[in-house]
């Protein structure tokens, strides 16, 4: 039934668009499947790729070595590292990161940083050779069968066994990774492909028959929700990382301000509003602020922007908003009444339908609604922030860290965290003044993503600050990616934040487990000497005396710099919604 | 409360559809009562109908995640007073069963069922139908002793005069308003 070979399924999609190869078989120049690749990459905008060669990819290597001056190939230490540093560098650019890798365990290293991408909607391609045509399903060596394995991670993927295909099937990877709702496409493609020539001609690609990026938006749901917007007492915005995604953030602003609409952020979400607007109420979720989570359950109408009501945002759902109305704004359909259902459900880019609804919304200030939120971040402050960001006694806190962090950079770095207590500390204490600056695992909770994606980051902001906090778990996960900063001595801070614990499994164990701190207490190496082994300076800090100058000189130093901090053995990250408790019944101790 | 659904999902004809559609009822342990998968009208169009039973909600989000696919068009859902669909059966018999006639007789005049093919040891018994016509004719056959027998997935057709052409240029329709 299926008998029609890929390459003419690829290109019938796009008939009128991609008809070289029935019509114009000799326009364009003969090359390899190889040189293909990197001409595609390179027609596409790309000037960085991070990978790791290997045997199934060695002809696009080759080619790679010959357009060195063109694109900049990025040598990481482990497939994973090459993954997420591309999906460090989509997230500061809000361009699309690429990753290479070879074929097996090559392409199987990517594995969780693509289902990282899918989840995080972050757009990326990753490619990845594959043994030659006529070896496929003999289970030949190096030879897995990555299409399959990530069928359920990729948002498309592809296998190429002819060269010829290779322009139209990065065309369309391009417009898949980035259109709609964003996420990671992966391209395979046989060795054979590689090595024989085709007629290269580019064409960009800017339709698919089948896929419907950009929704139309109705607008009689626009006005239905402008009218239950316009008569709410108690109104509440959520936003995620659709604001950001969607270059909406001039849009979101005008929208909250004009209706005076308080408003709090998932962590993907963050740095879409700056910190310090009035109308930011902070952070959503389990461990989020007291006051967004509190008064969830008390507003009446819930306006969703962007965001897709994560479980770790919700608690538990069937307890969750119900006195309120729910707006659910977002580019995937699917999304709509998949947790919670909408009153209305508007499927939309937010760039789009935000104006349309401010239009159509009174000026409004709420100040008395406003103020509730106000005083429960009193009790917040007093209760826990205080505590946790300037402490006068005891161990260092994370806390006092990240604000110090944040307060040295004058708001205004990229802050890359990977997963963890010190994530959730540091989604809640860092401030930010731009968009795009906050990089985190969300969907996923990867540990060992942080220190990839942070000198992903820098590669694609160079003349901006990129801090990585890192737990002393998670940096251990990824730590061989220390030689790829040695290599690229790229100028990157990385803070590690070592309780000798699996700090927050272990707050899990005390609180739910009675104590039984089950494989948490982690024997930790010299992480000084191992920085110093790789070239990068570094430091360790014990006391509070002098932390302030030790985070200012490494954020003085000209180069990578390693700052390790021993933090508290046994803190816990609050305030704190238990699971399955609802978002109204979260603890501040 | 669970009732049956058929899904009717339009696709591009692409290697891997297939295994794309099933892993999306597999995430969410929900069992495939049956599958078939033809050419449509639009011929490098294919069209697949899926059986289910699960609550309507839950239907409704596998639909929509279905069509989030890149070379999914569209997919619907459509309980049966929606539809008009049909299943068909073969059953292999032994040839002695030809001893029989009068018997065989009545109960292929009954269930409007006909004689495929006939071999020098059996004979091959087909009947269109819903599930349960089919399997009422295999009781009746059991006692002649039924060989083998095989019941193929539903192919369905939505009642609503309805073209899946009309739906493709609705789609670039909306396209172009997007762009403008």
């Amino acid at each position: 039934m299926k008998e029609a070979v890929m390459s003419k399924a690829a290109l019938s999609d796009n008939s009128e668009d991609y008809n070289f190869f029935e019509s114009d078989k000799d326009k364009g120049i003969r090359i390899t499947g190889s040189e293909a690749v990197v001409r595609s990459l390179l027609a596409e905008g790309v000037n960085t790729i991070f990978g790791y060669p290997g045997g199934a990819i060695m002809p696009v290597y080759d080619e790679l070595y010959k357009y060195q001056d063109q694109l900049h190939h990025v040598l990481t230490r482990h497939e994973q590292g090459a993954v997420h540093a591309a999906q460090g560098y989509a997230r500061v650019s809000g361009n699309i990161g690429v990753c290479i890798a070879t074929s097996g365990p090559g392409a199987t290293n990517l594995i969780t940083g693509i289902a990282d991408a899918y989840i995080d909607s972050t757009p990326i391609v990753c490619i990845t050779g594959q043994v030659g045509s006529h070896l496929l399903g003999t289970d030949a060596f190096q030879e897995t069968d990555v299409i399959g394995i990530t069928m359920p991670v990729t948002k498309w993927n592809i296998q190429v066994t002819k060269s010829e295909d290779i322009p139209v099937v990065f065309a369309k990877a391009f417009y898949i990774a980035k259109s709609g709702r964003p996420g990671p496409v992966l391209i395979d493609i046989t060795k054979d492909a590689q090595f024989s020539e085709l007629n290269f001609e580019y064409k960009k690609c800017t339709n698919i028959r089948s896929y419907i990026p950009i929704p139309v938006i109705k607008i009689n749901k626009i006005e239905e929700a402008a009218e239950i917007i316009n008569n709410a007492e108690k109104p509440f915005v959520l936003f995620g990382q659709g604001v950001i995604l969607g270059k909406a953030e001039e849009e979101f602003k005008q929208f909250i301000e004009k209706g005076g609409l308080p408003a709090a952020w998932t962590i993907l979400g963050l740095s879409a509003l700056e910190s310090s607007h009035p109308l930011n109420m902070g952070m959503l979720g389990m461990h989020g602020n007291y006051a967004p989570n509190k008064l969830t359950n008390e507003c009446d109408v819930l306006i969703a922007v962007g965001m897709r009501f994560d479980d770790r945002v919700t608690g538990d759902v069937s307890r969750y908003a119900k006195q309120a109305k729910i707006i659910h704004i977002d580019i995937d359909t699917a999304e709509i009444n998949k947790i919670i259902k909408a009153t209305i459900g508007i499927h939309a880019d937010v760039k789009e339908a935000l104006p349309m609804l401010t239009k159509l919304i009174d000026k409004k200030t709420h100040i008395k609604w406003i103020e509730e939120f106000y005083k429960l971040q009193q009790i917040e402050d007093e209760k826990i922030i205080q505590n946790d960001i300037f402490p006068t006694q005891g161990e260092i806190t994370m806390g006092e860290v990240v604000h110090l962090i944040s307060e040295k950079t004058d708001d205004n770095a990229v802050i890359v965290s990977d997963v963890g207590q010190h994530q959730m500390i540091t989604c809640r204490y860092t401030k930010f003044k731009q968009s795009k600056s906050n990089i985190t695992s969300g969907g996923l909770g990867t540990m060992g993503f942080g220190l990839p994606a942070a000198y992903g980051a820098k590669l694609a902001a160079p003349d901006r600050t990129v801090v990585a906090i890192i737990g002393d778990g998670g940096f251990q996960m990824t730590i061989q990616e220390l030689g790829t900063i040695l290599q690229t001595k790229v100028n990157l801070k990385i803070v590690v934040l070592n309780n000798n614990f699996l700090g927050m499994v272990r707050q899990w164990q005390e609180m739910f487990f009675d104590k039984r701190y089950a494989s948490t207490v982690m024997d930790n190496p010299d992480f000084v000497a191992i920085a110093q082994g790789y070239g990068i300076k570094s430091k360790k800090i014990e006391t509070r005396d002098n932390l302030s100058m030790d985070i200012q000189e490494m954020l003085d130093y000209d180069g990578a710099y390693l700052l390790e901090v021993i933090v508290a053995k046994e803190d816990n990250v609050f305030p704190m919604i238990p699971t399955g408790s609802s978002v109204a019944e979260i603890r501040l101790d | 409360m669970k009732e049956q659904f058929t899904i009717s999902v339009f696709t591009e004809n692409r290697i891997g559809i297939l295994s794309h559609i099933s892993i999306i009822f597999t995430r969410r342990h929900i069992n495939i009562d049956s599958i078939t998968a033809s050419e449509t009208e639009a011929h490098d169009i294919y069209r697949y109908t899926i059986v289910v039973t699960e609550t309507r909600d839950m239907v409704r989000k596998v639909v929509k995640q279905i069509e989030k696919q890149i070379e999914v068009f569209q997919a619907y859902y459509h309980t049966l007073d929606e539809i008009i669909y049909q299943e068909i059966a073969l059953y292999k018999l032994p040839i002695k069963v030809i001893k029989k006639g009068a018997e065989l007789e009545k109960i292929m005049r009954q269930h409007h069922a006909r004689i495929l093919s006939v071999e020098e040891e059996f004979l091959i018994v087909e009947k269109s139908g819903h599930k349960e016509e089919t399997q009422e004719l295999l009781e009746q056959l059991e006692p002649f002793g039924v060989i083998e027998f095989v019941r193929s997935g539903r192919v369905a057709i939505i009642k609503p005069m309805w073209r899946f052409n009309e739906s493709l240029h609705e789609m670039e329709k909306q396209k172009q308003e997007t762009l403008v």
